[in-house]
């Protein structure tokens, strides 16, 4: 049984498969998302996947500042990615909201929605900055399919506050 | 029988959140329905509380891959209010960065065009030759996707070694007329694909309004950059590729000779590049009460930006922005009219679409 277990972890930690979600984003982090995926980065080399659909998908990357539009809509999809999952926020929009601060369409940060395990800040970060975020996320994967009851979240939602 | 299919809005496809609702009988789509709107941040309303800095800085988060063209139509428009003129070598420097933003948004297209053709090898390779594009803007201006290049009265960075850009640009232009150019021309994958696919006619595309590369791929020729030059495009000779088809092979195939006339464009401002300022030295911009608009050929066509302000204001009083893709979405509709239902992703994202510019 243990050794089914760290079987497990190590699987989870060496082919995370990806949903990537624009919450409203500008575009910026979507393309250097993609661009992470592409022979000059590979993130195939992690075992990196991208998924079409949540229900495939082991790492959320979400991206944008959550827009009003968006926010029901992320919810869903966090509810339908199954457990063990972990939560990226890419760039600085899902962190803080970013240039877009005190806009009224807006319900970001991305915390208040869904709990996020890894930020990666940057506007937009670079594809490096990006790889190294997921490698994080397979991480935490790895440690929760251990505990499959530790699918609960690193940091609360309630913990991210952003000052306004 | 007819049947509803709902696509989105967060797509397998594309990048961005939108939702395309079909109308089907059978495998034939009669009619569609967009529904956009998810990127909405209130971005117009947001200008009007931020200053002159602040709103370059702003603006240039419109949109992530054409980020430079709205900041450069936004300055423009800021000149007029200061009544500043850039010094010649900024001009050339706009030039310059705007066309590599061009060449980079044609190739991320002709990326995310071959994925939906189903053609995967192709699309790894658009984006490995994409990334020689960035690194010549990273050597300009320091950053991949906001450049943060343009403000009031000129550029904030100096192009201070064009003979090494122009020898990246050289291998760039190799790399293109090698692979890109002769597969999306000759390559029967792509023509079976693309050919009489989504076809929109020269006289639905003047009444629906299309802009840039899709007007051209329809018959229309028209050019911001010939019609209405800005910034040093009155210095550069190019040609406007126009075809007549209005297929989605005819957008694939302007958009290619667009990746070469950028870089003849490239090669003529890096050789002519003045000497002199980059920017004009103000103390106080002196902004004046009025309406100043501006307009550009952003990758995806017209962009044009309409900047009222009031004497001794700090924040402008209303910035307005109509962006590219707003103007061609409509043609979605008739485009999808009669296609088969596999071939609307790829339908959809011939019109190259930034939702991110559309909703704002």
């Amino acid at each position: 049984m243990k050794l089914w277990k760290r079987l497990m972890c190590t699987c989870r930690r060496r082919s995370p498969w990806l949903f990537h979600m624009n919450s409203g984003s500008c575009n910026g982090c979507d393309i250097e998302f993609v661009a992470a995926l592409t022979p000059r980065y590979d993130a195939e080399q992690l075992g990196v996947l991208l998924q079409g659909s949540p229900r495939h998908a082991d790492i959320l990357c979400v991206t944008g500042p959550v827009t009003r539009k968006a926010a029901d809509a992320i919810k869903t999809v966090y509810a339908q990615a199954p457990g063990p999952k972990a939560v990226v926020a890419i760039g600085s929009c899902p962190a803080t909201t970013n240039v877009f601060i005190e806009s009224r369409t807006l319900e970001g940060p991305l915390g208040r929605h869904i709990p996020v395990d890894v930020f990666v800040p940057g506007c937009p970060p670079r594809p490096d900055a990006i790889l190294q975020g997921v490698a994080k996320a397979a991480a935490i994967l790895a440690e929760r399919a251990d505990h499959p009851p530790a699918a609960a979240p690193v940091i609360k939602p309630d913990a991210v506050e952003v000052q306004r | 029988m007819s049947y509803r299919i709902p696509m989105g809005p967060f797509h397998p496809g594309l990048e961005e959140p939108y939702k395309l609702e079909m109308i089907c009988t059978g495998e034939t789509v009669t009619d569609a329905k967009l529904h956009i709107g998810f990127n909405f941040r209130g971005i117009e309303h947001l200008a009007e509380t931020r200053n002159y800095i602040q709103v370059i800085a702003l603006m240039e988060r419109v949109c992530g891959i054409c980020s430079n063209i709205h900041t450069l139509t936004l300055c423009q428009a800021m000149e007029r209010l200061t009544n500043l003129t850039p010094p010649p070598r900024a001009q050339y420097i706009r030039v310059i960065v705007a066309e590599l933003e061009r060449l980079h948004s044609h190739v991320l297209w002709a990326g995310i065009a071959a994925k939906l053709m189903g053609f995967k090898t192709m699309f790894m390779t658009c984006f490995e030759i994409r990334e020689k594009v960035m690194d010549v803007l990273q050597a300009i201006s320091g950053n991949r996707v906001n450049y943060a290049m343009n403000r009031i009265g000129g550029v904030n960075r100096d192009i201070e070694d064009p003979a090494s850009i122009l020898k990246m640009l050289e291998a760039l232009e190799r790399e293109m007329l090698r692979t890109i150019i002769p597969i999306f021309t000759t390559s029967t994958t792509a023509r079976s694909r693309c050919a009489g696919v989504g076809v929109l006619t020269a006289a639905k595309a003047a009444s629906v309004g299309v802009v840039g590369p899709m007007a051209r791929a329809s018959g229309l020729s028209q050019d911001l950059r010939r019609a209405a030059p800005y910034a040093a495009y009155e210095e550069m000779e190019f040609d406007v590729p126009v075809q007549t088809e209005g297929d989605v092979r005819a957008r694939l195939l302007v958009r290619a000779l667009e990746i070469m006339e950028s870089c003849k464009i490239l090669r003529q401002a890096l050789g002519k590049l003045p000497p002199g300022e980059i920017f004009v030295p103000v103390e106080k911009y002196a902004f004046i009460t009025g309406t100043a608009t501006s307009r550009a050929e952003a990758p995806r066509g017209e962009v044009m930006y309409s900047v009222s302000w009031r004497e001794g204001s700090r924040n402008p009083a209303r910035v307005h922005v109509r962006t590219p893709t707003y103007a061609n979405m409509p043609a979605v509709r008739w485009m999808v009219q009669g296609a088969r239902l596999a071939d609307t992703p790829l339908i959809q994202a011939s019109i190259d679409p930034c939702y991110s510019c559309t909703d704002r």
